[in-house]
This record gives C-alpha cells, sequence and structure tokens, in this order.
C-alpha cells in the first residue's frame, strides 16, 4: 500500500523497528516488554497488522501509549512476565531494555515461556569504539547508544553479541535470525560472522526460539 | 417519606430545559420480564428502572454508553440532582464535547436495583403488602443489579453496548457486565474497582450497617413515615467517606485545623475541621439516601466475587472475551488499592483479552474516579476514541 508506506516514512520510524516489524508475520500476537511511548507497538499495529500489546515501567509511557488507542499494561518486566500464560503470544519483543532488566536470563527464559519466539536488541558492548573508550582513554564508554555515565545508568546488565550467543547456548535457546544494527537505528545488515559484528555493530538484533524439551504445562525446560 | 416528592428548582429548570417537564422524576421504565429473579432465588413481582439519558441511539444501534454508578451515587450523571440541586456526580466527564460526548454517544445511566432514586428498591411499595418493602425486600447481588441492566436495555431495544464504564461499585458492575455478557460489551472501564470484596471492604461496611441498625428510629427498617435512622445513616456515611480519602489527601485539606476557632474547647464539639467536615458529609447524606437501600446495596457489594462465580477461577469469568479493557486504579487508593485492579488485569492477561492498565498518582484515594484528575481523563480519552474509532463511530 503506496499511502501506508508513505505513513511509514512520514512518521520515521527508525529501522531497528522497521526490521523487527518484517519479523514477524500479520496477524501474529505480539507482547512488547518495555515498550516505552508505543512506537513500535504503533508500527506493529498500523503497519503490520499485528496484534500487539505492551508491557511498560514508566505511568508517562503507558499513558502515551492508551492515548494512542494502544492496549498497554503498566508493569515490570522483572516482576510481571511471570503472571502471564504459556505461550499466550507468537512473539516477545525486548527492544533496547534487555540491558536494564534485574535478571537478564530469568527474563529471557520468560520470553521463550511467554512467546513461542523471541525477539530481542540490545547495545554491543563489544563494538570497536566502546573498546577503544576502555583501551585508550582508560573510562567507562559513553556513546550514542550507551549515553548514561556509570553512577546512574539504567543499564546494569550490559554485554556484547558473544556473550549473549553464549547465554543462548547456554538455555538451548534457536537462534533464528541476527542482524547488526547501527546507533540510530538507521541501517541495518546481515552478518554473517558474529565475531566481526561483535566488533562492529553498534547494536544487535536477534530472533530466538526454544526447540528443546517442554514441560506438561508447554514451558521450556531450560539447561 | 423523603424528599424525592419535591424536586430541586434546579433539576426542575434542566428538565423544562431538555422538555421533560412533564415528569418531575426522571425516565422511569416498568420492566415486562417479570417476576424477576434473583440470585438468591428469591423473586420480585414488578420492577421500575428510573433511568436518565444523553444524545441520540444512532441508526444501527452502535453508539449507546452504559454508566454505571457507585454506591451511593444514583442516574443523574450530568444533569442537576433531583434532591440537592447540585451538577451531575460526571458532569465534568459527560456532556457535549467532553470525554464520553454526548453528541457522539448515547449515555444511559440507571439508578441500580435496591436503589433509592425510583429503581425498585426497599423504600418502594411491595405490591403484596401495599406498604413499603422495608427489609422484606430480597437479598441482591452485583448480579442482579447487572441482569437488570440488561433486561432494562432489551426493553429500551440496546442489542449491545459501545462501553461499559464505572467506578467503585460501578467498576464491578462493568466486570460483572464483560463476564456475563460477553458478546453484548464492546469496551470496558472498570476503575478503582475490584473483583471482589475483601475482609477489610466487608468490615468496613457492617460498621455502617450496625450504626444504621443501632440507631431506634431504624425500627427493623420500618420507619417510612417517621424521621428515619438518620443518625445512624449518618456515621455510617461518615465512617465510609473515611475510607474513600486518603492520609495524605486528608492532611493536606484539614491537617489539624480548627473548626472556626481558636483554641481547643475541651468538649466534644466538633473542634477540628475535619470532624466539621465529616458531620456535614453525614448530615447531607441522610436527605438523599435511604438507610435500608444502603443496606441492601453494601450487602450487595460484600456478596461481590466475581471468580466464585466461575470456579474460582478469576480468568473463567473473562474466557473467550473479544471486549477492549481499560482498567485504572489510584496510587492513594488503599479501599480497592492497585493490587486489586492488577487482579483483574493478571486475570484478563491469561485470557489474552486486549487490556489497558494504569495507575493514576494522586492523594484524593478512592474518591479520584470521580475527580478530574487530568492524567486519567488524558487516558480515558484515548481509549474511548481508540475504542470508538474501532468501532467506526
Amino acid at each position: 500500500m503506496a499511502t501506508r508506506e508513505a505513513d511509514i516514512r512520514a512518521r520515521d520510524v527508525r529501522v531497528d523497528l522497521l526490521e523487527i516489524g518484517r519479523m514477524i508475520e500479520p496477524g501474529s500476537r505480539v507482547l512488547d516488554i518495555g515498550c516505552g511511548d508505543g512506537d513500535l507497538l504503533y508500527h506493529l499495529v498500523h503497519d503490520r497488522r499485528v496484534d500487539a500489546r505492551g508491557m511498560e515501567l514508566t505511568r508517562e509511557g503507558v499513558n502515551a501509549c492508551v492515548a494512542r488507542g494502544l492496549s498497554v499494561v503498566q508493569g515490570d518486566a522483572d516482576r510481571d512476565l511471570v503472571d502471564y500464560p504459556t505461550g499466550a503470544f507468537d512473539y516477545a519483543v525486548l527492544s533496547q531494555t534487555l540491558q536494564a532488566m534485574r535478571d537478564t536470563r530469568a527474563g529471557l527464559e520468560q520470553m521463550l515461556r511467554i512467546g513461542k519466539r523471541a525477539i530481542v536488541s540490545f547495545p554491543n558492548f563489544g563494538y570497536w569504539r566502546v573498546r577503544m573508550q576502555l583501551l585508550f582513554k582508560g573510562r567507562m564508554p559513553d556513546t550514542e547508544t550507551l549515553e548514561y555515565p556509570w553512577y546512574n545508568t539504567p543499564n546494569i546488565h550490559l554485554c556484547t553479541i558473544r556473550d549473549f550467543i553464549e547465554l543462548c547456548d547456554d538455555l538451548g535457546i534457536t537462534i533464528e535470525r541476527f542482524l547488526a544494527v547501527d546507533a540510530g537505528g538507521k541501517r541495518s545488515r546481515r552478518v554473517h560472522s558474529t565475531r566481526r559484528a561483535n566488533l562492529m555493530a553498534e547494536q544487535a538484533l536477534f530472533l530466538l526460539a526454544f526447540n528443546g524439551e517442554r514441560d506438561d504445562s508447554g514451558a521450556p525446560v531450560y539447561r | 417519606m423523603n424528599s424525592i416528592a419535591l424536586p430541586h428548582p434546579n433539576y426542575v429548570e434542566a428538565r423544562r430545559q431538555h422538555g421533560q417537564d412533564d415528569d418531575p422524576r426522571g425516565s422511569v421504565m416498568r420492566i415486562d420480564a417479570v417476576p424477576f429473579r434473583l440470585v438468591s432465588g428469591a423473586e420480585l413481582p414488578e420492577v421500575t428502572v428510573a433511568y436518565q439519558t444523553y444524545g441520540t441511539l444512532n441508526a444501527n444501534k452502535s453508539n449507546a454508553v452504559l454508566i454505571c454508578h457507585a454506591l451511593t451515587l444514583d442516574q443523574h450523571v450530568a444533569n442537576p440532582h433531583p434532591i440537592t440541586g447540585k451538577e451531575g456526580w460526571w458532569e465534568s466527564a459527560v456532556g457535549p464535547g467532553r470525554i464520553i460526548d454526548t453528541n457522539r454517544f448515547y449515555v444511559i445511566c440507571a439508578n441500580v436495583l435496591g436503589g433509592c432514586l425510583g429503581t425498585t428498591g426497599p423504600k418502594e411499595i411491595n405490591p403484596s403488602t401495599g406498604r413499603e418493602w422495608g427489609i422484606d425486600f430480597p437479598v441482591i447481588t452485583i448480579g442482579d443489579m447487572v441482569r437488570l441492566q440488561a433486561a432494562f436495555l432489551d426493553q429500551l431495544g440496546i442489542p449491545d453496548l459501545f462501553c461499559v464504564i464505572g467506578g467503585s461499585m460501578g467498576g464491578m458492575q462493568v466486570l460483572d457486565w464483560a463476564a456475563r455478557y460477553p458478546e453484548r460489551v464492546f469496551s470496558a472501564i472498570p476503575v478503582a474497582t475490584t473483583a471482589r470484596h475483601s475482609a477489610q471492604n466487608i468490615a468496613f461496611h457492617e460498621v455502617g450497617r450496625q450504626a444504621i441498625m443501632a440507631d431506634p428510629e431504624w425500627r427493623g427498617g420500618s420507619y417510612y413515615g417517621g424521621p428515619g435512622p438518620k443518625a445512624g445513616l449518618s456515621v455510617a456515611r461518615m465512617a465510609a467517606h473515611i475510607t474513600y480519602l486518603s492520609e495524605a489527601g486528608l492532611h493536606a485539606k484539614f491537617g489539624r485545623k480548627l473548626q472556626n476557632r481558636e483554641a481547643l474547647t475541651f468538649g466534644f464539639d466538633a473542634d477540628f475541621q475535619i470532624e466539621s467536615y465529616l458531620r456535614h458529609q453525614g448530615s447531607t447524606f441522610v436527605d438523599r439516601f435511604d438507610a435500608n437501600s444502603y443496606l441492601y446495596i453494601t450487602r450487595a457489594m460484600d456478596y461481590f466475587d466475581l471468580a466464585a462465580d466461575y470456579g474460582g477461577l478469576l480468568a473463567n469469568a473473562f474466557k473467550g472475551t473479544k471486549a477492549r479493557f481499560c482498567v485504572a486504579s489510584f496510587t492513594s487508593d488503599w479501599l480497592y488499592p492497585t493490587a486489586e485492579s492488577r487482579a483483574i488485569v493478571h486475570a484478563l492477561n491469561a485470557v489474552a483479552a486486549a487490556v489497558s492498565f494504569v495507575e493514576f498518582e494522586t492523594d484524593k484515594g478512592h474518591d479520584a474516579f470521580l475527580l478530574d484528575v487530568p492524567e486519567f481523563y488524558d487516558v480515558l480519552r484515548g481509549f474511548i476514541g481508540a475504542a470508538a474509532e474501532k468501532r467506526g463511530l
């Protein structure tokens, strides 16, 4: 639809959100965890015909979303994901929030219990500029994606792409797709070497699934 | 009897302006589907519903909004009250161009079953005795209130509701509507409410009821024609009113300020402003509310436990619902605290319902649902607007 495409361009939807949208088939049921002001939700609902819901910690974010006509529940991803039933969604999305969770591993486990698949994006701490700042300046990195000073950053569980891949391996989670995204979410590209991406990618975007053993309730049995 | 026979001049004038001055009590409908069988098994041989409507029903009857009122409120949502002459209890949200836009929606509010402003209740005449029901009136439930509203809407010719909205006991009715008649509810907004009355909720109600029944003028419920249990009802209202406010709100408004005096009087007069305020709340309440109605409606609220009606699991109540929900609570509401709303949200999540939930920051306590909390109104406007778009309104 030409008008739809024009509308997306007019709203200047970030490329990483468009990429997430492309990973999700129309008609799917999606939970966006930490949905902020609802930019991704709005894109999914209006441009992709996805049945998307949100969870957001801040009252301001929830208000903004509901005022946009989106279905969003005020909640804390670290505490409230356990209340969602197993397999309730086709996709659980965690966009730029992974590094701010208190218990990242449990959060990831919950996502692949609630959703048949999970989509996760996060800033890559292995990015060469981050490494350079530590190596040459001896200072905590200050980049476009890591803009908070070390003493009051919400980003308490930073990781590199390789770290994340290792966690997925440990849990028996399958990586179905992987994209490298630049800081502003302006450009994305397929990457064949995760080792290279770990150095070159400012942000990472993963599509995950759990294909292992499940218990009677259908919940994954993680390693 | 009480002063309903003499409506307030403001109300009379408002009705005259609407071309309704022929009927000073407002619109009343006699329900055809009688006897009306209650959850308890008892039957009401005759039932009347008193109601107000605002706006116009559209051609395909898709723009009806039902407002469910709280314990001591009534159908006068957006017009002057017939007894007090004060403006409607939700005039800040309901009216032309307002959040519940009467230019766009057909807004209905009916006095609940057991109420005292025209709908059948304990102060109406028992057809079998020719006298007021008093405590011979059968005990009713929230479900009975909702079933009567449904029968009433059937008779009005309204197949389904674009939106059911209500706070407090009104929110209980909203939940019961969504559970009982899922195909008749397009969107539901339960505000500052709970899916079941807690021990603390029941306890406060029991204090109120005992205050009424301890008043000698209650006379076993047969006080009609006499002065009635004004002192008891007034105390019940005072106790309840405290639960509608917050400690912080009370402190901000009254603190320890004295009432029209420079020093303590060393007596039991209303030295403090808060005392004077509560006494005023109590004494004005008895002019507009029937003590027996207070007993029956508080009982209905105490009996409310939606999960119990659905095998003990609240989620079962909402299984398969297509309705869009907007659940709202207020930080300083300790009568129906946010945890109660969260329980509702969890149940709705469990059945994959389209639910939004917001907790609003305010020191206004439970009463916040009646007040113009700007963020709350923004969210209501957004939710209703988006739902209306979805409905094609």
